[in-house]
């Protein structure tokens, strides 16, 4: 490796996140603005989600189609999109370690944004016990298998999860010219909205068991079936050759980890204020790495927030210290994680294991009281899933005193 | 070079037949290639060599500091860890000697250490020392509280069980050893004095028979007429944690040993994740190398005590293996003259690092029995691909990349598998008839994500090139 390449802004992950924060940063002259990705194609997960759902209300588009769009408007704004550089490690502060066919190279910015994604935590992560068959895999292994590469899966394939991504996993299934036996969720019902679950036990008749476990993974060689346990304690059988194991997202925090960043408890990914600042001066977070996993939309909306942050920082801007946000049950995470008075715009995402409608959230810090807001939920609240995400708006940061305590999340 | 996965096999007689691929039978092959004048066949069940309990251990190279003195184990452990050590460095297996630290967590294991100490010495083993509890957390930060001492062995390797399977099998194919896979024996006989092995794919004949058929040696010994000994197999279940947990461990964290076994310990592996485990179960299924909910949480309940951050890294990995056990504390290796037979049985839990040995001591006993090897050669060393993080990888070397950019182009995100090694694999002289075993050869989908990323690429290279 011979000496140090130097850019303004290294963006590691071209998905939206990623790209849309190149985009604006590229847009707006920030200088040398480089995106590495180590597939071979830019766009993240979009690329292969091959269904709706993406782009906006009145522009909808396909995840594919989105994925390019995407990846257009940064080139097209000036940002290099490098694919098949994987960053592997930092190399300093604001420096990191990269390999491609080219070779390995150290790369150093002034800026790093990491944009590095989430994955589904699979079989083994969920110590679902049993066999080691073939036929185990995650929604994001599923689509691309069918989408992009045309590969046959079996013929009978049990969904493991309820969410609106279970529902993506079913239709590639259908897709593939498969049969979804069920979909099995331990919750009491789906977590999707209404109108999706139903169409898929009505329309496409795909049972849904709720209340239920999957706790045995059987056959040699390839999958023959998953034992399931309901609530009540019944246990039975559901023979198929394939399963799906959905959601249940964990960020790809490797880069965070190694760089020694703080990281938050409840997400597991790095911890950001506001402004998408990470715990080290000159490097910034933004997407599903931060808090599992919200829509691509979300994701590219933080990239543009970050966008404005680092231009900030290159034009000199300080790097002020930020006060941890925690939450406490029934409530698993917040993000962002930090808060620095200055935490004007912007909204806090918080995600809580019951529904929470009409309660009321406390922010307090060291004693004393921030905000009260009642939850109102952005669905009706006979639908409120049961592991919901809510909002919090960022009317109460320049309450926060910015050398006291953990600012603390409670429900009434 | 011959591998063969299906067809019918060759009439002539081999001068010896191995059945079983395991870390043993690919030891024992490639000890008999050393002899040009033998003809030689190694006959596995399964589609890939060291499928059976080989893929499946603590992957421990061990000093053998604990065996029972004077045992023929002991010896062959202690013989092996040697050989095996000097065999990795010329093949490229990944080891690590990164030594053991048996802890003490009540003062009746403290008690008990010099005797562990002792009885070391008696299998000549005589670098432990016991170390105080300061010195114990100073090597070992993040081990969990109250531990009052422990056993420093600094021998305890950890090694590349896969690749050492696969470089013992690649030699003896390399060699002119014939590996027929996809054949189960089935029944045996004997005509003319010769064996008659009956598989799947039709009879083979042998002049010489070596069972080492691992879980399965007492049916292939019964087949022969012989009653010596019942395989009970003993669930060892495991849990693999995430390679950013590595750095919480630095020595393989053994308990001290109590008359129900090794217990669980806490060890790096060569490919930089953590291992916890394993159960111990008593079982009678031969194919139950299944996790059991019980299983996993009896572990975790342990590993909290040992390692309690551990807990709170990501899993990457369950997996199972059955031990070979036979209510006898020693191995079951024995030549039968009047048969021309050798049964290498009741190979333990510690059968890897003891293979090199226990290869070199079957050949003399086929020799007992009767076997003239001939003269003997210097075998071609092997070069084997390194799967170990203490070794520069192929992504890390310039000097690779720069001849063949295919080992930049990584396909195996979580675990840095590039396509160059992919292919090298479903090229090699052994090459994978599946994706677990391109996985065990490249560890291509065997990272934290488990194909989220990379399984439908790595699947797709393996298709296209079988096809
Ligand atoms: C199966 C599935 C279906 C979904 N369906 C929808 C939907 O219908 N609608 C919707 O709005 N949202 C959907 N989502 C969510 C949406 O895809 C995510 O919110 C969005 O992709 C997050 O964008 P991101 O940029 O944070 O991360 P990602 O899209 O995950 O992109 C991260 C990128 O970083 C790259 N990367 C990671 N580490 C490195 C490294 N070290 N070096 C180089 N590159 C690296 C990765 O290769 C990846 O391309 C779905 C998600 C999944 C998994
Ligand atoms: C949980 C656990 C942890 C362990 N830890 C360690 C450790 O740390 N260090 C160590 O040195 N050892 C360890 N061991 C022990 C070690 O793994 C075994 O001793 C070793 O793998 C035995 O190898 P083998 O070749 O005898 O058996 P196997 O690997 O089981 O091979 C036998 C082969 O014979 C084949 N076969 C059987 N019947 C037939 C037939 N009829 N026809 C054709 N083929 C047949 C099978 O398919 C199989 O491939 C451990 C074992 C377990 C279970």
């Amino acid at each position: 490796m011979s000496g140090v390449r130097r850019v303004d802004v290294l963006v590691v992950g071209a998905g939206p996140g990623g790209l849309a924060a190149a985009a604006r940063l590229a847009a707006a002259g920030a200088g040398r603005v480089e995106v590495l990705e180590r597939e071979q194609q830019a766009g993240g997960v979009p690329r292969h989600c091959a269904h709706g759902g993406f782009g906006t209300w009145t522009h909808p588009l396909t995840g594919p189609s989105y994925a390019r769009l995407l990846a257009e408007g940064a080139a097209r704004a000036g940002a290099v999109v490098r694919t098949g550089v994987t960053a592997l490690d930092w190399a300093g502060p604001l420096a990191l370690t990269t390999v491609s066919p080219r070779g390995p190279e150290k790369i150093e910015a002034a800026a790093i944004v990491l944009a590095t994604g989430a994955r589904e935590r699979p079989r083994a992560a969920r110590l679902v016990p049993g066999t080691r068959p073939a036929g185990v895999c995650t929604t994001g292994e599923l689509q691309q298998a069918v989408h992009l590469y045309g590969q046959r899966i079996g013929s009978r394939a049990v969904v493991v999860g309820a969410e609106d991504v279970s529902y993506a996993a079913t239709a590639t299934v259908r897709a593939s010219g498969a049969r979804v036996v069920a979909m099995v969720t331990d919750l009491p019902r789906a977590q999707a909205a209404p109108a999706r679950a139903l169409d898929a036990r009505l329309r496409h008749g795909v049972p849904l068991l709720t209340g239920t476990t999957v706790t045995e993974l059987l056959g040699h060689g390839r999958l023959s079936g998953v034992r399931v346990r309901h609530r009540d304690g019944r246990s039975a059988v559901l023979p198929c050759d394939t399963v799906v194991f959905t959601g249940d997202f964990v960020p790809d925090h490797e880069l965070a980890r190694r760089g020694g960043l703080v990281c938050d408890p409840g997400t597991r990914g790095p911890a950001v204020d506001g402004a998408l600042r990470t715990s080290r001066a000159g490097v910034f977070a933004v997407g599903s790495v931060l808090h599992p996993v919200g829509s691509a939309a979300t994701a590219a909306r933080e990239g543009a927030r970050a966008a404005g942050a680092v231009r900030q920082w290159l034009a000199g801007g300080d790097w002020p210290g930020a006060v941890p946000l925690v939450v406490s049950e029934p409530l698993r995470w917040i993000a962002p994680h930090r808060v620095t008075p200055a935490d004007r715009h912007g909204r806090y995402v918080l995600r809580s294991t019951e529904p929470l409608t009409r309660r009321v959230l406390r922010v307090t810090q060291d004693g004393r009281t921030l905000d009260r807001v009642r939850v109102r939920s952005s669905l009706p609240s006979a639908l409120v899933p049961y592991r919901t995400t809510l909002t919090l708006t960022a009317r109460w940061t320049h309450r926060v005193d910015a050398k006291g305590g953990p600012v603390r999340i409670t429900v009434d | 070079m011959t591998v063969t996965a299906q067809g019918p096999l060759p009439e002539r007689p081999y001068d010896v037949a191995i059945v079983g691929a395991g870390v043993v039978g690919c030891a024992i092959a490639r000890a008999l290639a050393r002899h040009p004048g033998l003809r030689v066949a190694l006959v596995e069940a399964q589609d890939d060599v060291g499928q059976g309990t080989s893929k499946a251990n603590t992957a421990i190279l061990h000093t053998g500091f604990d065996a029972v003195p004077g045992s023929l184990e002991a010896r062959l452990v202690r013989e092996g860890a040697r050989m095996l050590a000097a065999y990795a460095t010329e093949s490229g297996i990944p080891v690590e000697p990164v030594g053991a630290l048996l802890v003490a967590w009540d003062a009746d294991q403290l008690a008990r250490l010099p005797r562990l100490a002792e009885k070391a010495e008696r299998n000549a083993y005589r670098d432990t020392r016991i170390v105080g509890p300061d010195e114990l957390y100073t090597r070992e930060p993040h081990l969990g509280p109250g531990a009052l001492g422990a056993l420093h062995v600094p021998g305890e390797s950890i090694v590349c069980p896969w690749t050492t399977t696969l470089a013992y099998a690649t030699q003896a194919v390399r060699h002119g050893v014939d590996l027929h896979l996809g054949c189960r024996v089935t029944r045996a006989s004997r005509q003319d004095g010769e064996h008659l092995l009956h598989t799947d794919r039709g009879t083979l004949r042998a002049r010489f028979l070596v069972n080492a058929a691992g879980l399965h040696a007492d049916t292939l010994d019964r087949l022969l007429g012989r009653q010596d000994f019942t395989v009970t197999p003993r669930r060892g279940q495991l849990i693999v944690f995430d390679k950013l947990a590595r750095p919480l461990v630095r020595h393989i964290l053994l308990p001290v040993p109590t008359a129900l076994g090794k217990g669980v310990l806490v060890a790096p592996t060569v490919y930089g994740n953590v291992l916890l485990g394993p159960t111990a179960e008593d079982l009678d299924d031969k194919r139950a190398t299944g996790s059991t909910a019980e299983g996993l949480s009896a572990l975790r309940e342990q590993g909290r005590r040992i390692l309690p951050e551990l807990l709170d890294e990501e899993v990457t990995a369950v997996y199972a293996g059955l031990r070979a056990a036979t209510g006898h504390e020693d191995y079951r290796i024995a030549a039968h003259r009047e048969n021309s037979y050798v049964t290498v049985g009741g190979i333990r839990s510690t059968g890897l690092t003891a293979s090199l040995a226990i290869a070199a001591h079957v050949v003399e006993l086929l020799a007992d029995a009767g076997l003239d090897p001939g003269p003997a050669r210097d075998l071609e060393p092997v070069r084997m691909p390194n799967l170990g993080e203490a070794f520069p990888r192929p992504h890390q070397r310039a000097d690779l990349i720069a001849a063949d950019p295919e080992y930049g182009t990584l396909v195996c995100h979580c675990e840095r598998v590039s396509r160059g090694e992919i292919r090298d694999a479903l090229a090699s002289t052994i090459p994978p008839r599946g994706l677990d075993g391109l996985r065990r050869r490249t560890r291509a989908r065997a990272g934290r994500c488990q194909g989220f990323y990379c399984g439908a690429a790595v699947r797709a290279l393996f298709e296209e090139a079988t096809r």
